[in-house]
């Protein structure tokens, strides 16, 4: 996301980033950024908490007139939880929350069987820039 | 008396974990800060708000993203309702994702912030893509000029980009 913001910014828009990952972030050198100190999957605040998830949008929006240096970052002022014990196994060789990943299937991937059911083979909305590696029709 | 670490260096990490499994050092990409960020003069209150995440998100109807070299986009409407919203991705917790879709994509939020006046408005669409795209060159090149594309035709004043 971070090459795509500096693509952004290039054409006069100015973005802001909402990163829990800090170290990527500050790497690709996104133009400015607000870091959320959570899990991945969880960057725009707690499920349900509309409160928090508006406080977390507000406080990255003000970014966009704070920020003074390109790759400037904000760090906001959440913890996930009382402890930081979640980071001790993310990612980590041998642990539950290590090599996690799914196989990379060149099939879509639904969230649910009714959504496969539900798709439209034409879908309009959906864009395919590489057509190489778009799904075929009899795998969707 | 609680005990805080560091943010994750997921850089760090995923390296160890490459490392661990056999596999080759993942090339994260580094870049130097751009020269100079855009301006816009605009009030906040006038902003309209695009936004661009890489969650993994698709709304009903549409096709699922798949996980090999998946670089396509979805343009999801901004008055989307929540509940015709998912999350597929291969890489991060969907749990959180799939009960609410706001903690990856916070289009509630932005039509919240509208509401109040806070902002103008969202822009017309929202895009998503899947992140973990192992093409910098593809991203750079193909993905990201196709996303600025559609936020200039779209005229958006600013753009909060979410990656997961």
């Amino acid at each position: 996301m971070g090459l795509v913001a500096r693509e952004v910014e290039s054409r006069g828009i100015p973005t802001v980033s909402l990163s829990s990952a800090l170290s990527i972030t500050r790497a690709v050198a996104a133009p400015r950024a607000v870091f959320v100190d959570f899990p991945l999957g969880r960057t725009a605040g707690r499920a349900f908490d509309a409160a928090m998830q508006r406080d977390i949008v507000l406080q990255a929006l003000a970014q966009l007139r704070d920020a003074a240096t390109p790759g400037e970052m904000a760090v906001l002022d959440y913890a996930w939880a009382a402890d930081d014990d979640w980071k001790d196994s993310v990612m980590r060789p041998g642990s539950s929350g290590g090599d996690s990943r799914i196989e990379r299937y060149a099939s879509p991937q639904y969230q649910c069987t009714a959504d496969a059911a539900a798709a439209d083979p034409n879908c309009p909305t959906c864009v395919w820039l590489d057509r190489s590696a778009a799904p075929t029709p009899a795998r969707i | 008396m609680s005990d805080r670490q560091p943010p994750i260096d997921y850089i760090a990490r995923t390296r160890d974990l490459y490392s661990a499994l056999g596999y080759p050092p993942y090339r994260w990409v580094k870049n130097e800060p751009l020269a100079r960020l855009a301006k816009t003069a605009k009030a906040p209150t006038a902003w309209r708000v695009g936004l661009v995440a890489s969650g993994g998100i698709y709304a009903a109807g549409q096709i699922a993203f798949h996980f090999r070299d998946d670089l396509s986009y979805r343009e999801i409407a901004s008055d989307t309702p929540v509940d015709a919203l998912r999350t597929t991705h291969f890489a991060y917790d969907l749990s959180d994702a799939r009960r609410d879709p706001n903690v990856v994509f916070p289009l509630a939020a932005l039509r919240d912030l509208a509401s109040a006046g806070l902002i103008g408005e969202v822009g017309p669409n929202a895009y998503t893509f899947m992140g973990g795209i192992y093409s910098a060159g593809k991203v750079r090149d193909i993905l990201a000029p196709a996303l600025a594309d559609r936020l200039v035709a779209d005229a958006v004043d600013v753009a909060l980009l979410v990656p997961v």
